[in-house]
């Protein structure tokens, strides 16, 4: 694939990097479209605020997956991360409010308890993958599987909530808004620029590139393999503690039911974006417009009552599969690419 | 294998049997068998199981009830054969992971001569159980629509979120839709929300950026109108006689239905502790003087400000 690629690449850089950049961003546009024609409230305000604070979550984790996927890894745990998270914010949260009360000192201890354990349960994927030298695809099977039963235990099968005094304090970070826009927003503008620049501008985002092109090369070009790889998992840890913060306020709760899937919506989001899924080529623009066109699809469906519900995982797989197609597909990329 | 092993089992435990049947004369062994929690209602189960094995023991000096609880239908189909082998059960209370694989099992322990009772998932075959204990989906839905009918009329419009498309599912839906049929009620339209609160806020929030004009919702499910209620405080939709039907029986909503909450203003019952009523008819079927078998349907009890403590479990996890 690396070796057919390349060579196309240098033969019509500029047009097949167009077609890449452009293929998530039309079907984007295509589904806001059709969203509009089914029914004009589709792009009222409310409708759109909804939108763009729903898929803050899977954005924020798909930004950290594109790093990992980039670098040729993956990381299935990350449901099942954002899951246990949640249960432990909560259960400290709860504990420290007999001490610190109802107030801020409560709700910065549950974030800062998310951020340490979002950076340590990366790092131990990292490490397992790296040192472990067991296939990432292995260790987050295990880790997701470990993470999903730690929050079942927490909760004793049942649901986590917080406690109604910190609620107050807490709910505005999901439904505060700061200049219009609500704060989940915010934090994933903020996420992508902060994942754009370190993938487009920096040396590590050069690095996770060329890893995933061909990590032999690039442990003979002198890059700290182990090192970036190991990163690349904390950055995804990071990026699952962040989403978190902001999903915890929601509905205040969290169960074995929390977060299921998302591993795969924050991949699917990556790869419709553009990113390749066998690493060596990432793009943060197209795994937000990834981000957004999943949660798209999941809005026009609600939105409609023309198909039968029990199909609607079939117009979803339908439309991830032919977003992908729009950027990969033979059609405008000339006949060159084949030979 | 499995047959050179069979009358080799049957023979130990019959060598077994008599002993213990000498130790103890009329010690009489319940076999409990219910899934390992997966969601909050099944944690509810299993609590509520546990109160009654203290409770049943206590009150019945020669019963011995024995709680088992199985990750999967494969490790129930064990449990099972260890209920028969090891503790020699007198009967069994059973309620099945899924139907089909447990099917034969139970007839299995049946061939013992233990009494066996089914709760609420059926097996796949008629006819194997002595009792059967289940709650009533068709009533849920029927309870539910009758409530809307109370409080909505001709023009009145409603939403429904639907759980996951299976047969407990559909019994509900259809026997609502039946029941409101006729009233003018307008249901504008159902999406599945999977009995999850995450897909409860977000079916919600995009029926009210769809629709204008909504009166109520049927969220048939407690944690579905979590989900619900968070969105419509969100949309600031939560008044003007807004109000929202749950179901199953969970603590923090019959807490709040105590309280008097005018959004949750009652919920329907489809209650976690039938484990327990399927254990106590059981332990009847040898203490009381009075005929036991047959098939004990719940009611779906509407359950308002003036019952709700009757369903208040506080310790419960569900």
């Amino acid at each position: 694939m690396t070796e057919l690629s390349t060579p196309a690449a240098s033969k019509s850089r500029t047009l097949v990097l167009d077609l890449k950049a452009a293929g998530p961003f039309v079907a984007l546009t295509i589904l806001v479209v059709i969203g509009y024609l089914l029914n004009p409230a589709f792009l009222s305000e409310g409708n759109l605020t909804n939108l763009l604070t729903r898929s803050a979550f899977i954005g924020v984790i798909a930004v950290g997956a594109t790093f990992v996927i980039t670098t040729g890894g993956i990381d299935l745990s990350v449901g099942s991360m954002a899951a246990v998270i949640s249960g432990m914010m909560i259960i400290v949260m709860n504990s420290a409010l007999e001490t610190f009360g109802a107030g801020l000192t409560t709700v910065f201890i549950g974030c800062g308890c998310s951020i340490v354990l979002g950076l340590g349960a990366g790092l131990i994927n990292g490490l397992l993958t790296t040192k472990g030298k067991i296939e990432a695809f292995i260790v987050t099977l295990g880790t997701m599987g470990i993470f999903r039963s730690l929050v079942t235990y927490f909760a004793d099968g049942g649901t986590l909530s917080l406690d109604f005094a910190i609620r107050g304090t807490y709910r505005p970070v999901y439904y505060g808004s700061v200049l219009g826009l609500p704060v989940p927003v915010w934090v994933f503008i903020f996420v992508a620029i902060c994942g754009w620049f370190l993938m487009n501008r920096t040396a590590f985002g050069r690095y996770c590139t060329a890893i995933g092109s061909n990590e032999s090369v690039a442990k003979y070009s002198a890059i700290k393999v182990d090192r970036i790889k190991t990163l690349t998992y904390v950055i995804q840890g990071f990026c699952v503690s962040l989403a978190t913060i902001v999903y915890v306020p929601r509905l205040g709760s969290a169960s074995a039911s929390t977060g299921v899937l998302w591993e795969l919506e924050a991949i699917a989001a990556v790869i419709i974006g553009g990113t390749v899924l066998k690493g060596g080529y990432g793009r943060i623009g197209g795994t937000i417009i990834g981000a957004l066109i999943l949660t798209v699809i999941g809005n026009i469906l609600n939105f409609t009552d023309l198909i039968s519900n029990y199909l609607n995982g079939t117009m979803q797989g339908l439309i991830i599969i032919i977003a992908v197609w729009l950027q990969r597909g033979e059609w405008g990329r000339g006949k060159t690419t084949k030979t | 294998m499995k047959h050179i092993l069979k009358p080799l089992a049957v023979a130990t435990a019959t060598a077994i049997g008599l002993t213990g049947a000498a130790l103890a004369q009329d010690q009489i062994r319940i076999g409990v068998s219910y899934p390992t929690p997966t969601h909050a209602w099944a944690a509810g189960m299993n609590w509520h199981a546990e109160q009654a094995e203290v409770r049943l023991e206590a009150l019945h000096p020669n019963i011995d009830l024995i709680l088992v609880n199985s990750p999967d239908p494969a490790s129930q189909a064990s449990a099972l054969e260890d209920l028969v082998s090891i503790h020699q059960i007198d009967a069994l209370v059973i309620l099945p992971f899924e139907s089909e694989p447990l099917t034969d099992p139970v007839i299995q322990v049946r061939e013992t001569g233990a009494l066996i009772t089914v709760v609420d998932r059926g097996l796949s075959q008629p006819g194997i159980e002595d009792i059967y204990v289940a709650g009533n989906n068709p009533e849920l839905g029927r309870v539910s629509a009758e409530y809307m009918m109370t409080r909505l009329g001709e023009g009145d419009n409603i939403v429904i979120l639907r759980g996951i498309p299976t047969t407990i599912d559909n019994e509900r839906f259809d026997a609502f839709m039946e029941t409101i049929e006729g009233s003018g009620i307008n249901v504008l339209d159902s999406e599945f929300a999977n009995w999850n609160r995450d897909d409860g806020f977000e079916v919600m929030q995009d029926f009210l950026s769809r629709f204008p004009d909504i009166d109520a919702v049927w969220a048939q499910d407690d944690d579905i109108a979590i989900g619900v209620v968070a969105a419509l405080e969100q949309a600031g939709r939560d008044g003007d006689g807004m109000f929202v039907v749950g179901g199953a029986g969970m603590k923090e909503t019959i807490r709040a239905i105590m309280d008097g909450n005018e959004l949750v203003p009652v919920d329907v019952l489809y209650p976690p502790a039938m484990i327990a009523t399927a254990m106590d008819v059981t332990v009847a079927a040898f203490t009381s003087n009075g005929p036991v078998s047959g098939r004990y349907i719940l009611g779906a009890t509407l359950i308002t400000q003036e019952n709700a403590a009757d369903f208040y479990f506080p310790d419960s996890p569900f």
